[in-house]
């Protein structure tokens, strides 16, 4: 029978929160500019510009159709070479997590927008809108409420993505929980905390998120 | 030719020769017609014909292949803004209202932010008053105690009187209906109509797509039969849809008088 000994890993506590803090960081820094890039690639693909959309398009297959894992790997190794400079590791995670996320947001964006009828974009330029105001005025608001949740779900995935950065030794989480099994030798202690703090964070995250789905359903 | 125009009632928004083609389909194929002010004109034709097409190139929601719009004397050009509040698009629908089949009211606004939206929001009209205009417009069409409902707490009659105030809240030269009722459960057809009556009563020009052929002879100045794409009739509605002596035309009217 294992005997079980978190005492152990009392004095690694600040690892443990340095790791979580950096998690958080890398996830709300990747989702700040993964919204920007995903609201400027769903322009281009909704631009009615063959050339734009395209580009913005084999980004958006390129970034969904290879792993996470690949990607962080292929900006911090080969990607150096490529441009001739090295890039810092933080660097290179945050500028993939991004990359990564937008493109899912991108797509997000665009269905939310597409999801809208003609109808509602015809009857604001029947009252003389520009297309601008329009879009901000009349489909933005009611698009933004359909792909709430789904936007949300793929932040949810995105925080539990940043633990991939640890393969190019970003001190996040799960970094830091290998760091603290390599001092203790204590893997399942080490691991069960590591993942009890994920919990902690998601598990009220997720019930946020059920909430505001289920409040959005009953406005409709 | 027509009533308004015998008795000098100046032209108020004219298509000359119009031509739309989807792909390579005509729908389409050099249309005339002219609104003078106080006018009712009833766009009546075979489904296909080219009924909406005709009256959503009137505000350009379609942009003609062929021919031009012309909006108080201005031919209406391809850019949104001008300069001078002539030939811009924006120009033309801020003047030109349109009422939709399906109503296309803003689900995430109130009734009353649905007609006061484009005055708010296109006029820069100071929101009291568009809201006291609004509510004086609701009034007329007679939902002033819905006015913070949601659409969706709407009937479909209710949905289609907010659709007139809010295209009414523009303050437009010309309305433009297109099949208004036709989405409508029989009972509330009514209540639709009689908003539009009392717009025509009051002196309102309006170019009206409608199947109700009793409710278009009753209140149209003039109506033009479509048929595929061209103008095939066009005169009084004693001359029309009452004593069709067009073959194609009796034929359409006669299958509403069962
Ligand atoms: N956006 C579009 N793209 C392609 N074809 C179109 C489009 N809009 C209309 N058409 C075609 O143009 C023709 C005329 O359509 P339109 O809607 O103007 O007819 P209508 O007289 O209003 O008919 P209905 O009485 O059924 O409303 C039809 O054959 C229709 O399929
Ligand atoms: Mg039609």
């Amino acid at each position: 029978m294992y005997r079980w000994d978190f005492d152990v890993l009392w004095q690694y506590w600040d690892l443990f929160l340095y790791g979580l803090w950096l998690t958080v960081v890398y996830t709300f820094g990747s989702i700040l500019f993964g919204v920007v890039i995903g609201l400027v690639v769903c322009a281009a693909r909704l631009s009615g510009w063959m050339i734009l959309s395209l580009i913005a398009r084999t980004y958006q297959e390129i970034f969904r159709c290879t792993p996470l894992l690949v990607q962080l790997l292929w900006f911090y190794y080969a990607f150096p070479l490529l441009v001739g400079i090295s890039i810092d590791n933080r660097v290179a995670a945050m500028l993939t997590l991004s990359l990564y996320v937008g493109a899912f947001y991108a797509e997000i964006f665009r269905g939310g927008i597409l999801s809208i009828e003609k109808g509602q974009r015809e009857a604001a330029a029947a009252i003389g809108m520009s297309s601008w105001q329009a879009m901000t005025r009349i489909v933005m608001p009611q698009a933004f409420k359909r792909m709430l949740p789904s936007f949300i779900n793929q932040s949810v995935i995105q925080f539990k993505n940043t633990s991939l950065v640890s393969v190019i030794s970003v001190a996040d989480l799960a970094y830091m929980a290998a760091v603290v099994n390599g001092q203790t030798y204590r893997p399942l202690e080490s691991y069960t905390v590591m993942a009890a703090l994920y919990i902690a964070v998601l598990f009220p995250l997720t019930q946020i998120a059920d909430w505001i789905e289920r409040r959005l359903r009953v406005s409709d | 030719m027509t009533n308004a125009r015998d008795t000098g009632a100046p032209t108020v928004l004219e298509a000359r020769g119009i031509r739309k083609s989807f792909g390579g389909l005509e729908v389409l194929k050099g249309v005339d017609l002219s609104l003078s002010r106080g006018e009712v004109v009833g766009l009546i034709g075979p489904s296909g014909s080219g009924k909406s097409t005709l009256i959503r190139c009137l505000n350009m929601m379609e942009k003609p292949t062929g021919g031009s719009v012309i909006f108080r004397g201005h031919a209406i050009g391809k850019s949104f803004r001008d300069r001078d509040g002539t030939t811009g698009i924006g120009t033309l629908r801020r003047h030109v209202g349109m009422v939709f089949q399906h109503f296309n009211l803003f689900p995430h606004k109130t009734v009353l932010q649905n007609v006061t939206e484009g005055p708010i929001v296109v006029c820069r009209t100071p929101r009291a008053e568009a809201e006291e205009r609004a509510m004086a417009l609701l009034a007329e069409v007679g939902l002033a105690e819905k006015c913070d409902a949601y659409p969706s707490h709407l009937s479909g009659g209710q949905k289609q009187r907010v659709a007139i105030a809010r295209a009414l809240a523009m303050q437009p030269e010309v309305l433009l209906l297109d099949e208004v009722t036709s989405a409508l459960d029989p009972e509330l057809v009514g209540e639709v109509l009689n908003v539009i009556r009392r717009l025509a009563d009051g002196g309102m020009t309006m170019a009206i797509v409608t199947h109700e052929m009793a409710f278009a002879a009753d209140v149209a100045d003039r109506i033009l039969f479509l048929d595929e794409g061209r103008i095939v009739v066009e005169g009084k509605p004693s001359e029309t849809i009452r004593n069709p002596a067009n073959e194609r035309l009796a034929a359409f009217v006669a299958r509403f008088n069962h």
